[in-house]
């Protein structure tokens, strides 16, 4: 069957001959018509116009024929929205089709015809679907629940197709399925197909310890592809306990003898990102143990797999290098290897470096240094060097293949080794400046800026023990201004080196570079610099030497490691396309705003839930610091000072509010200013929006001159209730035995947020809903610099309670609830963006009033407020 | 995900599109195009990055096959699946190249329908597939249909690989050791040396046998257990392989088939699965340690003036009775070679200019005998200096180098009951050469 000449045709009249041949009434000739049409398609060729002739082929029983036009009809159907409603009725018939495959085929299709009115047609089909009997129709079925989601979110709520998925997901055991129950693990196949599409139409995919339990059973009985699906999502659950943590890993370890590359990395990153917090340690070090084997595996498959896994061996040896430690060779580069796999192995090959294997390593890049690729000679002499810095101890060797390789007189090759020979210069000051002589002799034969520019650092650096550095220095001097920055700058800084430390003859010289980076240029850097030296010698050679001549610091071992923060993150994204390109998801992806904003839905109804404990323990040291004042349960701001001395009439008062084990307190330090004893304290306060009020007495001794008290005053909310502007506003009488002073202070939110505050998640959905979006304030809040858990951590305990997390398009949301004392309610939907320090937040509260000052304090909450570190 | 699937020649006409996602226009086919076939640069990633989308690609033959995503997709997914995809299609029409693709357009897009749902892979394996899209137009719809029902129940069924009721009037076991040995040798030694090995199983067995596949491994055989000698082994066995055949080998990593309960394997490294019916690959596995190797090369170069002499001696390091077969050793010499005259005691050596090497061909050697290349060349004037590049050698042989052997591969039919003893095993071992290479 030769289908080869059905591109050919390019001949004059050819629509018009195939819209004859497409109404033929031969099949074949039908057939043809349409193979030619999806040829012509293929290869960007408008066949538009044949629509409906192509979409009347569509009643035919012949499987092939109906998937081209099916085809025919996903890429046109946009173009001809009224002319595609005619295919509706067919649709509509196949899903109901006794063919298992029509009916599979039938809404796999219909989901991808994003035409609004087509998807009006598609809800009652669908909803049959997800419930037919076949599992192959139920699972295309699935699938297609996440393509309508992506065009109209609104109406998969609304016809209930998430329940019907959840329904789909749930135990097939359960009561009232009888006719399931034949093929009770045919569901859980199913399910890893769901998996992706609950991330796409995702209201809220929750992983608790019931679904992560279930899809980690899945992973034994589904397909290659359905197992990576399952253990990307179980990467994004943080299990609650360490028993859980240690038991999924344990669970998940077989996966790495997958033959498939894929299954492999994903489930290397449900474990890197795990292990690491379990307690025991023997645990710990087998499991770690275990992981490489694979990976080096890994480097047996096709090379664009190894490439990916190279790229992430590479975040991984960062993060942990003892894994791979003794796997040095194995990252030795092949001949026959691509390019790209070679510079990775190179790379990886530098990290494993050790003083023992650096011999090895050694002999291995000078035989690359002789290769044909020109980059990758380039990186093998720069990796040198980093070899040389890295290990003190191969430091002469390394110096030694340097010279051997200068003295191939390879232009590219002495030039690399140029400038890494500057490095090494800079790491073990005056040990191989022997050398020079030899580095000088190639100094004509530069013509990179970067080679130019180190030798010239080179020649500065030592001018003293150079005897004709004037004169090499000069040569450079005449074609200044065609420089690149990065000589020019270098240059004048060498020469004024040089002048310094040899002040006779070379005068005129300095005079000269001063000249042409001040009057001649017009880069600011190096105007700015020229003029900085110039009146330094001008003013003060005494100082111009301390500065310029100063002693440098030595340069550091790893210049290219990545940040620790963004290691973590991309430690998260394990095998996908951010460890490959090393960089965090929203730099190379469009982060898409979310449509329309859905209420958090729970997909698995699960009963531990409610078993969870409502309170995490915070304080790891138990009660050893009860009596230190900073070993609250919650957030305390530092104390600030709330009165002055002179309007306190000598008594300065220092504090805060915090809240400890359910109970709210005022903790204070009275300092007493005066050159008299002071006492008699009493404390009251006004009529405040939450009805806060002493729930004891004042308990301040006498104080003596310039002597201070802390105190700790247990609050409670019987007081009287009077609506304060701004609410928090909260004014305190203080009685001394000199006088009565006033003043106010703001209260904190968090204190006034109770440890019963965690909605249920049937509860919060309803609250959510029943809540105006009027009525919810959206604000951003920058300077979250901190990981997200810890940030949740920190909210937690000052009972800002996290009822659900999860992922949209890489941006994390959390939604949380909190209960004021007086059982006022608001709901909290923060949204973390990886990578950015920015959190938006919003709020909605039945009673807006307390909004604007719910803001202020997520805000320092989220940030941690002024003393981050403290808590 | 996968929001798309393209295939271009090498001239960068787009043969197949397929869009699953409306994320994409069309003007992505350009974009690759432009940036990557027709750019002047070299390519250095096989991932790139254009305007926030990103194009996987892979070059086979004369085509490029290429998935475009917006999404922080799972890199080494996509790629595992274009590899699938490429072997899917090979099992279809053979070698995927432009003119296969082209005469079997319809068919792979009936496969791409299939293979991927809205951006997700979904099931690859040709087994199935081949139930589900035929070659030659075949008109499922014809078929009864219980048929279509245990079709449908094998793409998503729990024994996915295996249909029910699979009937043999004779019972037979095929197992191949495929292994491809690696070696990169130094001047001074070995520097790397490490066999991929994979079991390849072609299985004739009726109902639902459960096998269980035994090897010398190291590991296991601490617990010595008397295992069961697998009959019927080939003619060639000899007293002394025998006694070699005896030691335990160590396996660095073993990664397994689908089927295969990886569970149970990580409790008590027993290999135990349902297999699927016809040829598989069982499992794949790596060793590098004690490894022969089957082939010895001392290359003597001397250099003078503007005449080099190259002195190459291949040395078949195995059993005599053993014969390695299609033995192919390069020798790369200069690019500035004028003249090369090439002699060799065994096979033929000829000159190849186009590839700057001279090529040695010997059909078979018998183990423990050896062979010599000469061959003087002019060179032609030149300062550049000759920067050497490794001798690479093909070859086959008849045993497994890693010393790996299968020790029992035991057959258990609960329903049907058949005996174990009544199934026809064989067992095949073969070494290729992977990557040989000898630096000097």
């Amino acid at each position: 069957m030769s289908e080869a000449k059905y591109f050919t045709t390019a001949k004059k009249g050819e629509l018009l001959e195939l819209k004859q041949q497409l109404n033929s009434a031969k099949k074949s000739e039908k057939r043809d018509a349409v193979k030619k049409v999806i040829a012509s398609m293929t290869v960007g060729k408008d066949v538009s116009s044949l629509f409906s002739d192509v979409v009347n082929c569509m009643q035919t029983d012949n499987l092939e024929l109906k998937k081209l036009v099916y085809l025919y009809l996903m890429s046109y159907a946009k173009t001809q929205p009224d002319l595609a409603l005619m295919a509706v009725n067919t649709f509509v018939k196949d899903c109901s089709d006794p063919n298992p495959l029509i009916r599979a085929l039938a809404v796999r299709t219909m989901g991808c015809i994003r035409v609004d009115r087509i998807t009006e047609y598609l809800c009652d089909p669908l909803r049959k679907t997800l419930k037919d009997d076949d599992p192959y129709v139920r699972k295309t079925a699935a699938v297609c629940v996440a393509k309508l989601y992506d065009i109209d979110p609104e109406l998969v709520m609304e016809q209930g197709f998430i329940d019907a998925l959840t329904d789909l997901l749930s135990d097939p055991n359960g009561n009232g399925r009888r006719k399931r129950r034949r093929r009770p693990l045919g569901d859980r196949r199913i399910l890893p197909q769901c998996v992706p599409s609950l991330h796409t139409a995702g209201p809220v995919f929750d992983l608790n310890p019931g679904t992560v339990s279930k899809l980690l059973t899945a992973l034994n009985e589904c397909t290659e592809w359905g197992q990576v699906f399952i253990l990307d999502s179980l990467a994004l659950y943080d299990p609650e306990d360490d028993r859980e943590r240690q038991s999924m890993c344990e669970r998940i370890t077989p996966r790495l003898q997958h033959v498939n590359a894929a299954v492999v990395l994903s489930a290397i990153k449900v474990l890197m990102k795990n292990i690491e917090y379990l307690r025991d340690t023997d645990v710990k070090a087998s499991l770690y143990k275990k992981l490489a084997p694979p990976l080096v595996t890994l480097l047996s498959s096709e090379a664009e797999v190894q490439y990916v896994a190279l790229r992430n061996i590479n975040l991984i040896v960062q993060k942990k290098p003892d894994i791979l430690a003794g796997h040095m060779k194995v990252f030795f580069v092949k001949y026959n290897d691509p390019v790209y796999v070679k510079m990775e192995k190179l790379d990886i090959m530098i990290r494993l470096a050790t003083p023992d294997s650096i011999q090895q390593v050694l002999a291995e890049l000078k035989e690359y240094a002789t290769e044909v690729d020109v980059d990758f000679v380039r990186k093998s002499v720069r990796a040198i060097g980093r070899c040389a810095i890295k290990v003190e101890g191969s430091a002469q060797r390394c110096v030694d293949t340097l010279l051997e390789l200068i003295k191939t007189k390879v232009n590219y090759v002495v030039q690399e080794a140029i400038v890494v020979i500057k490095d090494i210069f800079r790491k073990y000051p005056n040990k191989y400046e022997s050398i020079i002589a030899t580095l000088c002799e190639n100094l004509d034969t530069l013509d990179e800026p970067e080679a130019k520019a180190a030798m010239i650092w080179i020649v500065g650096e030592y001018a003293e023990r150079i005897d004709n550095a004037d004169e090499l220095l000069e040569s450079f001097l005449d074609n200044f201004s065609e420089e690149n920055p990065l000589v020019q700058l270098q240059l004048l800084t060498a020469i004024v080196k040089l002048f310094l430390k040899r002040p006779t003859g070379t005068q005129e010289l300095v005079q000269r570079v001063l000249g042409l980076a001040t009057q001649e240029s017009d880069n600011p850097d190096l105007r700015d610099r020229g003029y900085i030296y110039w009146r330094l010698l001008l003013t003060d050679p005494a100082a111009a030497k301390s500065v310029v001549l100063c002693e440098r610091p030595l340069i550091s071992e790893e210049t290219d490691l990545l940040e620790p923060s963004l290691l973590d993150e991309l430690i998260c994204h394990i095998s996908s396309l951010a460890s490959v390109f090393h960089k965090p998801p929203n730099t190379f992806i469009e982060g898409r705003v979310p449509g329309r904003r859905v209420a958090p839905a729970v997909l698995f109804e699960e009963e531990e839930e409610q078993q969870q404990p409502q309170q995490q323990p915070v304080d790891l040291l138990g009660g050893a610091l009860d009596d230190v004042k900073v070993s609250t349960t919650g957030f305390v701001l530092p104390k600030t000072l709330w009165l002055d001395a002179s309007a306190g009439k000598g008594l300065e008062i220092n504090g805060t509010l915090a809240r400890r084990e359910g109970h709210m307190y005022m903790d204070m330090t009275f300092t007493n200013t005066t050159a008299q004893a002071m006492g008699d304290f009493a404390i009251q306060f006004n009529k405040n929006s939450f009805g806060l009020a002493p729930a004891a007495a004042l308990s301040v001794p006498t104080l003596a001159p310039s002597a201070s008290h802390d105190t700790s005053l247990p609050l409670n909310n019987l007081g009287a209730v009077q609506k304060m502007d701004p609410l928090p506003k909260l004014q305190i009488a203080v009685k001394t035995s000199v006088d009565v002073v006033y003043f106010s202070v703001m209260v904190p939110f968090h204190v006034l947020f109770t440890e019963d505050g965690k909605l249920e998640r049937g509860d919060y959905l309803r609250l959510w809903k029943d809540i105006e979006d009027s009525q919810e304030s959206i604000s951003t809040v920058h300077g979250v610099t901190q990981a997200t858990d810890v940030v949740l951590k920190r909210l937690e305990a000052s009972n800002v309670f996290s009822v659900a997390r999860r992922n949209v398009n890489d941006q994390e949301l959390c939604y949380m609830s909190l209960k004021f004392v007086n059982n006022v309610v608001a709901l909290v939907e923060l949204t973390f963006t990886p990578g950015s320090s920015s959190v938006k937040v919003a709020i909605r509260s039945k009673i807006t009033d307390v909004i604007r000052g719910l803001q202020d304090t997520l805000e320092t909450l989220l940030t941690g407020g002024p003393s981050a570190s403290e808590c | 995900m996968i929001s798309g699937v393209f295939v271009y020649n090498n001239k960068g006409d787009c043969i197949i599109s397929r869009i699953y996602r409306d994320d994409i226009t069309r003007s992505v086919v350009d974009a690759f195009r432009v940036h990557v076939i027709h750019s002047r640069h070299e390519i250095r990633s096989p991932v790139t990055n254009i305007g926030r989308t990103s194009y996987f690609h892979m070059k086979r033959e004369n085509l490029w096959l290429v998935t475009v995503t917006r999404l922080n997709a799972n890199a080494a997914m996509v790629f595992e699946y274009m590899a699938k995809f490429i072997e899917l299609t090979s099992s279809y029409f053979g070698q995927f190249n432009e003119l296969n693709v082209k005469n079997n357009f319809s068919l792979i897009y009936e496969l791409l329908d299939e293979v991927i749902d809205y951006g997700y892979p979904q099931s690859t394996d040709p087994n199935v597939l081949k139930l589900l899209i035929t070659q030659e137009g075949f008109n499922a719809a014809e078929k009864p249909m219980e048929e279509q029902a245990k079709i449908t129940s094998q793409v998503t069924g729990q024994i996915g690989w295996r249909r029910e009721a699979i009937k043999y009037r004779k019972h037979e076991l095929f197992i191949d050791v495929l292994e491809s040995v690696s070696l990169l040798m130094g001047p001074l030694g070995p520097l790397n040396a490490y066999v991929n090995g994979s079991v390849r199983v072609k299985c004739y067995l009726s109902g639902m046998p459960d096998c269980k596949f035994g090897i010398n491994d190291k590991i296991v055989m601490k617990d010595a257990r008397p295992p069961n000698p697998l009959e019927a082994a080939g003619k060639k066995k000899k007293k002394k392989q025998q006694q070699q055949r005896a030691a335990p080998i160590a396996i660095d990593d073993l990664t397994f088939h689908q089927c295969v309960r990886l569970g149970k394997f990580d409790t008590d490294r027993s290999i135990s699965f349902i297999p699927p019916d016809g040829e598989f690959e069982l499992m794949k596995y790596r060793t590098t340690q004690n490894i022969k190797l089957p082939f010895k090369i001392t290359p003597l170069v001397h250099e003078s003036g503007n005449k080099v002499s190259i002195n190459v001696t291949l040395k078949a390091e195995f059993d005599p009775a053993l014969l390695g077969q299609r033995i192919e050793v390069r020798v790369p010499v200069p690019s500035i070679t004028s003249k090369v005259h090439a002699r060799s005691d065994k096979g033929k050596a000829k000159y190849k200019p186009g590839e700057n090497a001279i090529v040695w061909k010997i059909k078979r050697i018998n183990g423990g005998r050896s062979a010599q290349l000469n061959a003087e060349l002019d060179l032609l004037q030149s300062t550049k200096k000759w920067t050497r590049t490794p001798i690479s050698v093909n070859f086959e042989v008849p045993f497994a180098c890693s010393g790996l052997e299968v020790k029992y591969l035991k057959i258990l039919e609960r329903k049907l009951g058949y005996d174990d003893g009544s199934v026809l095993k064989w067992v095949r071992y073969i070494s290729k050469s992977g990557s040989y290479e000898i630096r000097y």
